[in-house]
């Protein structure tokens, strides 16, 4: 990765970061938490990894993204807008009554989302048969899901991971986000999935663990997984709720909170700070 | 029946399943650990590589099927009607059914008839599930001839449908060559002025004899075939209220939110008419041989002649 387009990609995850703000504060709801310790992977997935076409959202042969932790709708919603497949000013609307913006992702109304979520656990369900019909049907494309650390106490994650694995779906990506809240308090005092690589590798994915919030360490992940064969990909994050904002970091309070007109402010003037020092990088 | 000829209309599933993977590439069957009994083994039998089994996970198995037909092929998934149905329900309704996804879930081993394996597995509450669910088309056949036409015509259905089959063997009497089947048509089987029952699944048979019953008694049943419980026939049941009077219902499941329910939602709004509710009434079965439990809970001819005669001697 050049530094120019490290750059380009930073820029790009704190104009995500944005959206994520702006977005669930016009809703005065959503999940801005867990959006935000997914925004570099958001960034990465739809302006480096996927080979997908604003212009042409249902193309056959279209990378899939499921969103599985669909409650991180306004973290899609923001990249999908940046890299063009709608109006940046429609985040805007999101949630509201008359958008089609929905709370949770909806495959029938949003262009670029390729399966409605929302219902935890379910998402990689469909990832996986996406992946396994996408090799039935000979299509070349890859398929990618994003999990909550928290979703991953669904039972029917586990069911998903030995398909995927009996399946040899090589051609499937599952993305871990462990932000470490979720909704009633740190994931190891609700329910401990602790150890999350241990588990999947066990289920009989090749595992890596990267910090979330680096370009250079996404790359090396997504890379190494267009490379396995005959086993599906499992990528575990390490990343920060609310990662970009202050005062909304590792607190448990942000999982699905929006920000009132004050708090917008001071979230979009540190991003703004934080944009401005990185175009003067 | 006449030719006495009995055969379970899961069979008919299998069968449709197997014709049909010969003429579309585009199927693809899901089961979980039951495919010798829902029948899809005979798909998987010639089309070992468009099978896949999920093992005993309904729900992967609902919400994969749904990524398979998100992917455009027409994904057919199976389980017994109470996990298929009951397990999965939030994964039909979220990532099937809100979707609009061309999933057909073939359930078999519904009702009371599954017999001897008792309440766990006796689903009497399928049709109320997956009627709530908006947009799923519910259909319950009568006969195996009637289950092979049904298969294929959920086929060529855009979007998602529930099929629920059973395990026993039971009359055969529509004809092969000849029948044709229409989603969302009842059948009138037998003509009648006095009182007309609208049945599905085995208990359409049970009604045709009950027909006969009664006309020995001098009583002019109309029996009608109702294998489509959503969307309902409103033609066939609002003409039978008009030139009959009186409606029977006769399902195998629950008096709550059956076909019973459907038909009584529809003539309150449309055209008030007495109905007798013939089902389970809002209690679990137990283990038994299905012909002893079917005549148990009244589910039999017997049974739907005598609520038919009381109902039109009333």
């Amino acid at each position: 990765m050049t530094a120019t387009e490290k750059k380009a990609l930073m820029v790009n995850a704190c104009k995500v970061r944005m959206g994520i703000i702006e977005s669930t504060h016009a809703a005065k709801a959503g999940h801005p938490g867990g959006s935000l310790s997914s925004a570099e992977l958001f960034t990465y997935l739809y302006f480096k990894e996927l080979n997908v076409d604003p212009k042409d959202p249902r193309k056959r042969d279209r990378d899939r993204f499921v969103l599985s932790k669909g409650h991180c709708a306004p973290g899609l919603y923001a990249a999908l807008a940046l890299r063009g497949f709608f109006p940046w000013e429609d985040l805007k609307t999101l949630r509201h009554i008359d958008s089609y913006l929905q709370g949770h992702p909806d495959m029938k109304s949003i262009p670029g989302v390729d399966m409605s979520t929302g219902s935890l656990g379910q998402g990689v369900s469909a990832a996986c048969g996406m992946a396994l019909a996408a090799k039935r049907q000979a299509n070349p494309c890859r398929v990618y899901t994003l999990l909550g650390d928290g979703e991953i106490q669904e039972g029917q994650v586990w069911e998903a991971m030995m398909f995927a694995h009996h399946y040899k779906l090589d051609n499937l990506c599952v993305v871990i986000d462990n932000n470490g809240l979720q909704i009633d308090g740190p994931v190891d005092q609700v329910m401990s999935p602790y150890p999350i690589p241990d588990k999947l590798r066990a289920f009989g994915l090749e595992t890596v663990e990267i910090d979330g919030h680096d370009f250079e360490a996404l790359e090396g992940a997504f890379d190494r997984a267009r490379t396995v064969k005959g086993r599906p990909f499992a990528i575990v994050m390490r990343t920060t709720k609310g990662k970009g904002v202050s005062y909304m970091e590792n607190q448990v309070g942000w999982h699905g909170k929006a920000p009132n007109d004050e708090q917008c402010g001071i979230a979009l003037e540190e991003l703004n700070a934080e944009l401005a020092r990185l175009e003067a990088m | 029946m006449a030719d006495g000829k009995k055969i379970a209309t899961r069979q008919g599933y299998g069968e449709a399943l197997r014709e049909l993977g010969s003429l579309h590439e585009d199927i693809i069957v899901f089961d979980a650990d039951l495919a010798g009994s829902t029948q899809t083994g005979m798909f998987r039998s010639q089309f070992p590589d468009r099978h896949f089994n999920c093992g005993i996970a309904e729900g992967n198995m609902m919400a994969a099927a749904a990524g398979a037909a998100a992917m455009g092929m027409v994904a057919f998934a199976s389980s017994f009607a109470m996990f298929a149905a009951g397990r999965a329900y939030e994964q039909v309704r979220n990532s099937i059914g809100y979707t609009r996804l061309n999933v057909k879930i073939g359930a078999s081993h519904g009702g009371i008839s599954v017999g001897e394996d008792g309440a766990s597995h006796q689903c009497l509450e399928d049709f109320a599930l997956m009627r709530s669910i908006p947009g799923m088309v519910v259909m319950s056949p009568a006969d195996a001839v009637e289950a092979k036409a049904m298969v294929k015509a959920a086929y060529e259905h855009e979007g998602p449908v529930y099929m629920r089959f059973g395990r026993s063997p039971v009359p055969v009497f529509h004809d092969e060559n000849s029948f044709t089947f229409t989603i969302g048509k009842g059948e009138v089987m037998r003509d009648g002025t006095d009182v007309a029952v609208i049945a599905n699944g085995l208990l359409v048979a049970e009604a045709v004899e009950a027909g006969k019953l009664l006309a020995e008694r001098g009583i002019s049943a109309r029996i009608i075939n109702m294998a489509t419980i959503k969307p309902l026939d409103e033609e066939i049941v609002l003409k039978a209220a008009r030139e009959c009077g009186r409606i029977i219902t006769c399902e195998e499941h629950s008096v709550v939110g059956g076909l019973g329910e459907a038909v009584c939602a529809l003539l309150s709004e449309k055209r008030p008419t007495p109905v007798r509710r013939i089902g389970t009434n809002d209690v679990f079965g137990h283990s038994g041989p299905a012909a002893g439990l079917l005549k148990e809970f009244g589910l039999c001819a017997d049974n739907i002649a005598k609520v038919a005669e009381e109902f039109v001697k009333a």
